[in-house]
């Protein structure tokens, strides 16, 4: 199977505290994936689960403490981001700090044109610009010779999107691209990854705390928790059936919008980020309600059940009970 | 029939702001007619940019400039008496605040002075509002009070960036539900958390409210968190209410199509069929188009919508809503 991109192993530790006091922290915990071509793989998470610093490092931004990263067969290593030739473009958060408030948001397309030598001259320049600029439904006309300011949040993210495919990306990194659009224009970011996908063959590693985008617009999934990846496969599968406790609890506690699924029972909120971090054995294991003994020392294996890679104690139960 | 807690009246706020010169009036909140209950959670959705904040920021009887009462009136019923409290002096004003009326704010890092423990917070809060308390006396109020609500004793000898974004949200709203108001104002008290921390913050909203039998007003654009909490809910669009319905109502026939698109274009698990979003994007409030704000986006455009703005009309005995495809409203025509 042709890979676009794999993860392999990855591990990233930050320290944190003062000289004498020093605490290391595992932001991500040797987690494994990978991506087929024209395909939305969703990394999903609360915040603080190493969702972001997965994508900072496969962008090249930070240094991995371990592991390996391989673009289209080719390795990543710290003299060589290949990302940068190798068409991988990234999409972020907050489209407002994406541009320069005092430059006008054509020049970014320009500067990206003439940078990677996409057209010989202004004409062919905005014609290039105007393509990518069509996709993702904005005309040339309403855009040039304007600050970001005046757009709307979910136009200005649009726009971004264009930059981003001026290149002819084979990969997008998009992190948490609607969590700062609003509600009622998130669908119009969300189809445009969609159509990306259908029309282009353009891959999208979406990144998102959002469980019902993620499963609107994805293929695969992967859920993170405390810098481990607890479950992973296709969205129906890991969502509509979850198997980690914490991919059901994560479910559970997304409000739907129908008013007769009020939630009726209460939950328990974790102790501080930084302890779970620190925690032996099953990283979940303080808050889990299937919590045995040995969650709390042995740390568990990634085991496949029905094709979903889960890591949790109770499935290597029932897969040991079968051998019997 | 309930008992009326907060009216509006064609309530009308402006932002006058002075640009080199020119004035430039920002209509944020424009004739607003709302009437709400005691003991109900009342949830106001829109875009960003709608004026809800605005709006909240007037409930709340806190207008001070650049934003100013153009028009209109508010009115608390304190002990079964109707005070319009826009005409109150600035002591009386005072007064009101967190104990009549509280407010929740979104981002829970700058309320809390970084720089004392909580315990101090509370005893200020607590001393600039109940008279002739001793030190001990206050702190065990605040004990008391935290333990009520469920959360952790040691919390009070905490600093703020001690605690997590979903602790200090829990602290924020445990401060503004200390003097029991019969008023709580939540301007998006969930929307930096995560869904999880998200779950337990609403849990907390919903025991304060059973307990204390009030009401609280809460302002978000997640329909999802409004679907979960709120017994009625109302629209805003562009500094307008545009629908106001039961919450199931609302979920279950929206009639303005602002309500219809909005309500489509939320994704729900185990459907993964194509939906649209609101096409178009929101308007400047400095800047709005003529007659019905939304014509420019909505899909049912007539000659009428361009021209002038529709007022309520009744389609149910609690449900209204500002369209012209429902007829004129029941006030006739409205500005």
């Amino acid at each position: 199977m042709e890979k676009l991109l794999e993860v392999d192993q990855l591990t990233k530790e930050y320290s944190m505290g003062s000289l004498i006091a020093k605490t290391r922290i595992t932001a991500v915990d040797h987690i494994s994936f990978f991506m087929k071509p024209a395909e939305i793989f969703t990394l999903a998470g609360e915040s603080g689960c190493g969702k972001t610093t997965t994508a900072k490092v496969v962008l090249g931004f930070e240094e991995a403490t371990s592991g390996a990263i391989t673009h289209n067969g080719k390795l990543q290593s710290k003299k060589e981001k290949v990302w940068i030739t190798e068409g991988v473009q990234a999409i972020f958060q907050d489209p407002f700090s994406t541009f320069n408030p005092l430059r006008t948001v054509d020049r970014y397309f320009i500067e990206t044109v003439e940078n990677y030598k996409l057209a010989g001259n202004k004409k062919e320049a905005i014609e290039v610009i105007d393509l990518k600029l069509k996709a993702v439904g904005i005309s040339y006309r309403e855009f040039s010779g304007k600050y970001p300011n005046e757009f709307s949040g979910g136009q200005l993210q649009r726009i971004s999107i264009a930059r981003a495919l001026l290149t002819d990306p084979k990969l997008l990194i998009a992190d948490e691209p609607v969590s700062m659009v609003d509600a009622s224009l998130r669908m119009s970011i969300v189809n445009l990854f969609k159509k990306l996908r259908d029309d282009f063959g353009v891959s999208v590693l979406y990144i998102t705390h959002d469980l019902a985008t993620a499963y609107y617009v994805s293929d695969r999934i992967a859920i993170m928790f405390r810098g481990n990846i607890v479950e992973m496969g296709s969205v129906e599968q890991v969502l509509m059936n979850p198997r980690h406790p914490y991919t059901r609890l994560l479910r559970d506690s997304i409000p739907q919008a129908d008013p007769q699924k009020r939630w009726t029972d209460t939950v328990t909120l974790s102790e501080l980020e930084h302890d779970e971090y620190l925690r032996q054995g099953c990283k979940f294991a303080g808050r889990c309600p299937l919590v045995m003994e040995m969650c709390k020392t042995q740390i568990p294996a990634d085991i496949t059940v029905d094709d979903v890679l889960v890591r949790c104690h109770k499935y290597n139960e029932t897969e040991a009970a079968q051998r019997r | 029939m309930e008992q009326i807690i907060l009216r509006t009246e064609k309530l009308k706020t402006f932002y006058l702001l002075d640009m080199q010169g020119s004035q430039k009036v920002v209509k944020a909140v424009n004739e607003v007619d709302l009437t709400i209950y005691e003991n109900e959670i009342y949830g106001i959705a829109g875009e960003s940019g709608c004026g809800k904040t605005t709006l909240l920021k007037a409930l709340f009887n806190a207008i001070d400039p650049p934003l100013r009462l153009v028009g209109g009136k508010i009115f608390y019923v304190i002990n079964g008496t109707e005070v319009d409290v826009t005409s109150i002096n600035p002591e009386e004003k005072r007064k009101l605040r967190m104990e009549y009326i509280s407010y929740i704010p979104q981002g829970s890092m700058s309320v809390l002075n970084p720089v004392l423990k909580l315990k101090e917070t509370y005893r200020d809060f607590i001393g600039s509002h109940v008279r002739g308390q001793s030190r001990e006396a206050t702190f065990e109020l605040a004990q008391k009070h935290i333990l009520e609500l469920g959360l952790p004793k040691n919390i009070l000898e905490a600093y703020p960036h001690q605690l997590s974004g979903g602790m200090r949200q829990r602290v924020t709203i445990a401060l503004a539900a200390l003097l029991k108001p019969r008023i709580m104002i939540g301007d998006e008290p969930t929307t930096a958390l995560d869904v999880v921390v998200q779950r337990g913050v609403i849990q907390l909203l919903k025991e304060i409210q059973k307990k204390l039998k009030n009401t609280i007003i809460m302002v978000t654009h997640d329909m999802g968190v409004h679907a979960n909490v709120a017994n009625r809910i109302a629209i805003m669009y562009a500094g307008k209410i545009v629908e106001e319905a039961p919450t199931q109502q609302i979920f279950d026939h929206p009639e303005h199509p602002y309500t219809q698109f909005l309500i489509n274009s939320l994704p729900k698990f185990g459907d993964k069929n194509v939906r649209g979003s609101v096409p178009g994007s929101p308007p400047s409030l400095a800047d709005l188009p003529d007659g019905c704000p939304f014509h420019p986006r909505c899909p049912h455009t007539r000659e009428i919508c361009k021209q002038s703005m529709p007022g309520f009309t009744r389609t149910d005995t609690h449900h209204k809503v500002a369209c012209w495809l429902f007829g004129e409203g029941e006030n006739g025509k409205a500005a």
